[in-house]
C-alpha cells in the first residue's frame, strides 16, 4: 500500500497588530515564549485521551467476541477430558466468567475487576495456567524479534528512501520497484521460500523454532548463539518484506520537501550537500513517516503474527492463533487485549517522538 | 430600492493559545441598491470578515444585519430568500471556481437553485449571462484552468449575477488579476451596477481603484471604522491619520517625478 | 473586452469523461490495469480455461512436477495444480474487490462528513477512525473469522471491509478539510447549495484520485488478507484461493520436498497482482503529485547536460551549444 500521507491542518492564529510599528520591531508577535513550550503537553494530553478511550474499546471489543461465539468452551473442554465433576466444570466456567446466572453488565463489571488485578483467567490449552504466565513467557520473543526486525527496517528504509529522493534520476531509482515488489509479496510466501532455499536445501539455518530441541532458556553465551541463529531468518524475512514501504514513503517525501524553496537558499547560501540532506530535507521529510510508522505498527504486528507460525517461532502470535483452533477463549481475550496494549503503547511512544520532532505541536501563541 | 444595514456587529473569534481576536468592533453602515460604497483597509482590517457575515459564512458575536428592516434569517426560507437577494465575488480568480466542473455548471447552478427562469429556459439565460460579462458562449464548455484569471473573474461575476441579487459583495474581485485588465473588469462592474440598479460593497485595499468605482467610501483599521464619507472627500482630504497614511503610502507619480528632479538631479 | 484564449480544444463530453481517468493514462496505471485485467479474466473464464476441475483426484499421478498433461505439476493426491490455481483467482478477486468496495464506502461516508462538519460530531468520526487503526487488524479477524464455521465469500468480504477502511477515511478527513476552505465550496455555500450537492458534486470529484488510490490500496490489503488467513487456516479449506493452495502445500510438506511447482505459482501469482495494484497506485501518485514523475526526468535532463541537480553553486557551461533554449 503506498503512502498517501494527510498533510497536517497548520493553525496560525493572526494576532492584532498592537500600536507597535511592525517594520520597527522586526515582528507582528505581540508576546514570545521561550523555553516553556519545549514539553507540548496540550497534544500529547489530547493524545492519551484518545489512547485510554481506545483501550477502552479494545476492553470492550474483546469482552463481546467470545460471547458472541457458539459453543460453550467448557463444554469442549470437558468432552476431551472427562475426569472433571460437575462442581469442579461451574468453577470452570466461574473462573472463565462464563457464569449465565450474572447479567451481560455484571459480567462486564467482573471482567473490569479481574483485568485491574492482571487476571486474565485460566488457559484451557495450557493445563489451567494462568493465562498472564503463558502470555509472559511468550512475549519477550515476540516483542524481540518484532522490534529489532522493526526498527532495522524503519532506519534502513528511511534512509536509503532520503537518499534515492536526495540522487534521483540516477541509477539508485531501480531500488524503489524492486523493494517495492518485495513488499507486495505475501509475508508468510517469503517466509516459506526462504525455508526452502535457506534451511532445506543450503541447510545455513535451522528450519524453526527460537533455539534448538532440549535447551532451555539461559544467559549463556551458546544460547545466545542458538537465538541468533535460529532468529536470523525470520527477522531477515520481516527486514526486506517490509523495507519497501519505508523507502517509498520516504523518497516521496524527499522529492516534495526538496522541491521547497528553502532547499534551494541553503544550497545557495554554500551550505555543504550533506548538511542539506540530512539536517534540512531529511529532517522534515519523516516527519510524516513517524507518523505512519505509528500507524502501521498494527500491520507489523499482523506480520509478525503470520511469521511465527512459519517459522514455529514461541511467540505470542503463535499463541494466539493455537489458542483459536482449540478455542481457548481466555488464552485469546488476553492474547489479543496484550497485543493492543503493545500497539497502544508503541504508538505512545511515536506519538512523544513525534511531538519533539515536529515544531508545529509546540505552537502556544507567537 | 431596497437597504442593507449592518447594525453595531461585532465579531471575535477565540484562538487556540492566544485568547480571543476581535476582527470587528462596533462596525456600522448602510448600503442602498444602486450605492457603491467602497471598503478599504489593510489586510487583517476585518474586510473580509464583513464579507463573510454578509454572506452568512460566519454569525456576529453581536449586532446584527438587516434587509428592508428585518433581521436577516438564519435557516430556512427566509435564509434562502436572502441569499437570493446577496451574492459575492470572491478575490482568487483560480480558487473560486471548482476546476471539476464547466462554466456551465457554475452558472447553471444557481440558476436551478434559486428558480429564476423555467428549467427549458435555463441555456437561454446561460448565454445571456455570458454575453453581459462579455465572454463568447463557446467559453461555456470550457473548464477553469483552461480559462485566463480575467475570464475567470468574468465567470465569477456571471455567476453572483445568475440570481439577479439586488446587493454585490465584490472582496477584492481585481487584486489578484494582472493590472491590465483590472480596469476592464472593474468598468465591466460598474456597468452591470448601473443597469441592474445593484448595491455594491467593493472591497479593496486600493484607494485609487476605490475612488474610481464608488460613492462613498469607508476606511477600516483593525476592526474599526476610522472614517468615512463621500468617495472625493475622503481620498483628497482625509482627517483621520490612518486615512492619511494610507494616502501617503500610495504610489503618486507627480511626486516622484518631483522627488526626481530635486536633490538627486536627474541621475535615475 | 475579452483577453485573449488559450488554445485548447472545445472540452467536449467525451473528453470530460476522458479526463476523470487522466489518472489512469501514464505508463505505469496501463501496465497495472493490464495485469490485472489479465486475472479478472482469468476468473471470469476459469471454467473455460481450466483443464481439469480443480478437485478431480487422480491417485496415479500423485506429487509430479509440470508435464506436458499437467503443466503445473500435481498434489499429493493428483490433483492439477493449473486448475487449482485458476479457480482459486475466483476467491480472490471476488473478496479483494467486494471487500474494498465495502470499505471504501465506509471511508468515503465516515472521511468526507467528519472532514466536511466541525465541532463534536467530527471529532467523534475521527477518533472512531483511529480506534480502527490502531486497534490490530489480524489478530481482530482471526478472533472474529473463527467464530464461523464455514463462512461464504461474501461475508469474508464483509469483514475485511469492516476491518479496512480506516487508513482511507483518515486520508480523505484530511483532505475534505482542506477542500472545504477553499473558495469554491464556500461560493457553493453562500449559493445555498445544500449540504448533500455539496458533498457529492461539489467535493467528490475533487477527492477522486484520493479515492481511487485508497481503493486499490484496499484491494491489495484484502487480497493478502484472505491468502494470509487461508494459509493459516482460519478461514475453512473449504474455498478456493491461492492461500488454501499454499495451505495444503505447507501441510504436506511441499517446501521440505522441494515441490516448487505446487508452491511457487500459488505465491508468484498474490506478488503479480500485488505488482499490478501497486503499479495502478505509482500511476495515481504521479498523477496527483507530479514532482514525483518529473523530479527523476529534471536530474536525468541535467545530468545530460553535464549538470548535478544537487550542485550548490549554478554551474555555468562555457562550452558553446545549439540547444534551443
Amino acid at each position: 500500500m503506498t503512502a498517501l500521507q494527510p498533510t497536517l491542518p497548520t493553525q496560525e492564529p493572526s494576532l492584532p497588530t498592537d500600536t507597535v510599528d511592525a517594520l520597527e520591531v522586526g515582528t507582528t508577535a505581540t508576546t514570545a515564549s521561550k523555553g516553556r513550550s519545549r514539553i507540548p503537553w496540550r497534544f500529547l494530553g489530547g493524545r492519551a485521551l484518545f489512547y485510554l478511550f481506545t483501550l477502552w474499546a479494545a476492553v470492550t471489543i474483546n469482552f463481546i467476541l467470545p460471547r458472541l461465539m457458539k459453543g460453550d468452551a467448557v463444554s469442549a473442554y470437558l468432552a476431551r477430558n472427562r475426569n472433571i465433576s460437575p462442581e469442579a466444570a461451574d468453577g470452570l466456567r466461574a473462573l472463565l466468567g462464563l457464569d449465565t446466572d450474572k447479567s451481560l453488565f455484571e459480567q462486564y463489571i467482573d471482567y473490569w475487576a479481574h483485568l485491574l488485578q492482571g487476571d486474565l483467567g485460566v488457559s484451557l490449552l495450557h493445563g489451567l495456567r494462568p493465562v498472564t504466565e503463558v502470555i509472559s513467557q511468550s512475549l519477550p520473543w515476540t516483542v524481540g524479534l518484532v522490534g529489532f526486525a522493526t526498527i532495522v527496517s524503519f532506519i534502513v528504509g528511511t534512509v536509503g528512501g532520503a537518499i534515492v529522493g536526495w540522487r534521483r534520476g540516477s541509477r539508485l531509482d531501480a531500488l524503489i520497484p524492486i523493494t517495492t515488489f518485495l513488499s507486495t509479496i505475501p509475508y508468510f510466501w517469503l517466509g516459506l521460500l526462504a525455508i526452502a532455499a535457506f534451511s532445506v536445501n543450503l541447510k545455513l539455518f535451522p528450519i524453526g523454532k527460537a533455539y534448538g530441541v532440549g535447551m532451555s532458556p539461559e544467559f549463556t553465551p551458546e544460547f545466545i548463539g542458538q537465538v541468533l541463529h535460529h532468529g536470523f531468518l525470520p527477522a531477515a524475512t520481516i527486514i526486506i518484506a517490509s523495507l519497501g514501504g519505508w523507502m517509498l514513503g520516504m523518497r516521496n517525501m524527499m522529492l516534495t520537501v526538496l522541491d521547497e524553496d528553502y532547499i534551494m537558499v541553503a544550497q545557495a547560501k554554500g551550505m555543504p550537500n550533506r548538511r542539506v540532506l540530512w539536517r534540512y530535507a531529511a529532517r522534515n521529510a519523516v516527519l510524516p513517516q513517524v507518523q505512519s510508522f505509528a500507524l502501521s505498527i498494527g500491520f507489523i504486528v499482523g506480520g509478525t503474527i503470520v511469521m511465527e507460525m512459519v517459522f514455529s517461532y514461541p511467540g505470542v502470535g503463535k499463541l494466539l492463533l493455537d489458542a483459536t483452533n482449540a478455542k481457548d477463549y481466555a488464552l485469546m481475550q488476553g492474547v489479543f487485549l496484550v497485543i493492543t496494549l503493545s500497539v497502544l503503547i508503541a504508538n505512545v511512544l511515536a506519538d512523544v517522538a513525534y511531538a519533539f520532532l515536529d515544531p508545529r505541536t509546540r505552537q502556544t501563541g507567537a | 430600492m431596497s437597504l442593507l444595514e449592518f447594525d453595531a456587529v461585532t465579531k471575535t473569534y477565540s484562538v487556540r493559545g492566544a485568547g480571543q481576536i476581535k476582527a470587528l468592533d462596533n462596525v456600522s453602515f448602510t448600503l442602498e441598491s444602486g450605492q457603491t460604497i467602497g471598503l478599504v483597509g489593510q489586510s487583517g482590517s476585518g474586510k473580509s470578515t464583513i464579507a463573510k457575515i454578509l454572506t452568512q459564512l460566519e454569525t456576529p458575536t453581536s449586532g446584527e444585519v438587516r434587509l428592508d428592516g428585518a433581521p436577516i434569517a438564519r435557516r430556512g426560507r427566509g435564509l434562502r430568500a436572502y441569499r437570493q437577494q446577496l451574492r459575492m465575488v470572491f478575490q482568487d480568480p483560480f480558487a473560486s471556481l471548482n476546476p471539476y466542473h464547466s462554466v456551465r455548471h457554475h452558472i447553471d447552478r444557481p440558476l436551478r437553485l434559486d428558480h429564476v427562469v423555467p428549467n427549458d429556459q435555463v441555456d437561454d439565460e446561460v448565454s445571456r449571462l455570458l454575453q453581459r460579462v462579455r465572454l463568447p458562449y463557446a467559453i461555456a464548455e470550457r473548464r477553469p484552468h483552461e480559462l485566463s484569471g480575467g475570464q475567470r473573474q468574468r465567470v465569477a461575476i456571471a455567476r453572483a449575477l445568475a440570481s439577479r441579487p439586488k446587493f454585490l459583495v465584490a472582496d477584492e474581485p481585481v487584486s489578484m488579476l494582472d493590472v491590465s485588465i483590472r480596469l476592464g473588469v472593474l468598468n465591466l462592474l460598474a456597468e452591470l451596477q448601473r443597469e441592474e440598479g445593484l448595491g455594491v460593497l467593493y472591497i479593496t485595499h486600493d484607494l485609487a481603484t476605490a475612488r474610481h468605482f464608488s460613492d462613498e467610501i469607508i476606511v477600516l483599521n483593525q476592526g474599526t471604522i476610522v472614517e468615512r464619507g463621500p468617495a472625493d472627500d475622503v481620498i483628497l482630504r482625509p482627517t483621520h491619520p490612518y486615512t492619511q497614511e494610507l494616502r501617503a503610502a500610495s504610489p503618486d507619480p507627480e511626486k516622484f517625478f518631483a522627488a526626481a528632479s530635486g536633490p538627486e538631479g536627474g541621475a535615475r | 473586452m475579452t483577453a485573449p484564449m488559450t488554445i485548447v480544444n472545445p472540452a467536449t463530453a467525451r473528453s470530460r469523461f476522458g479526463s476523470a481517468f487522466a489518472m489512469f493514462r501514464n505508463r505505469k496505471s496501463i501496465a497495472g490495469l493490464a495485469i490485472l485485467g489479465f486475472f479478472v479474466l482469468v476468473a471470469i473464464f476459469a471454467d473455460v480455461l481450466a483443464p481439469f476441475s480443480p478437485t478431480k483426484v487422480n491417485p496415479t499421478a500423485r506429487f509430479e512436477p509440470p508435464s506436458a498433461e499437467h503443466w503445473l505439476g500435481t498434489t499429493h493426491i493428483g490433483e492439477d495444480v493449473l486448475s487449482q490455481v485458476i479457480f482459486g483467482t475466483r476467491g480472490v478477486i471476488v473478496v479483494g474487490f467486494l471487500a474494498a468496495i465495502i470499505a471504501t464506502f465506509i471511508a468515503i461516508v465516515v472521511g468526507v462528513v467528519s472532514g466536511y462538519l466541525s465541532g463534536w460530531r467530527s471529532e467523534g468520526l475521527s477518533a472512531l477512525t483511529n480506534v480502527f487503526l490502531v486497534i490490530p487488524g489480524l489478530p481482530l479477524i482471526i478472533i472474529v473469522a473463527s467464530m464461523f464455521e464455514d463462512p461464504p465469500l461474501w461475508v469474508i468480504a464483509a469483514v475485511l471491509g469492516l476491518i479496512g477502511w480506516a487508513w482511507g477515511a483518515r486520508v480523505l478527513r484530511a483532505q475534505t478539510m482542506s477542500l472545504r476552505n477553499r473558495d469554491f465550496i464556500q461560493a457553493a455555500r453562500a449559493n445555498g447549495e445544500p449540504l448533500r450537492r455539496i458533498i457529492a458534486v461539489e467535493m467528490l470529484p475533487n477527492l477522486m484520485a484520493l479515492i481511487a488510490a485508497s481503493f486499490v490500496g484496499t484491494v491489495t490489503a484484502a487480497i493478502l488478507g484472505l491468502t494470509t488467513l487461508s494459509y493459516i487456516g482460519v478461514i475453512p479449506v473449504t474455498t478456493y484461493n491461492w492461500g488454501t493452495i499454499l495451505n495444503w502445500a505447507s501441510a504436506q510438506g511441499a517446501f521440505r520436498q522441494n515441490q516448487w511447482w505446487w508452491y511457487l505459482p500459488p505465491g508468484l501469482c498474490i506478488a503479480a497482482i500485488g505488482v499490478a495494484l501497486s503499479l495502478i497506485n505509482f500511476g495515481i501518485d504521479e498523477y496527483v503529485n507530479p514532482r514525483l514523475r518529473s523530479a527523476g526526468e529534471r536530474a536525468r535532463a541535467m545530468k545530460k547536460k553535464g549538470l548535478n541537480i544537487n550542485d550548490a553553486v549554478t554551474a555555468v557551461r562555457t562550452t558553446p551549444t545549439n540547444e534551443a533554449k
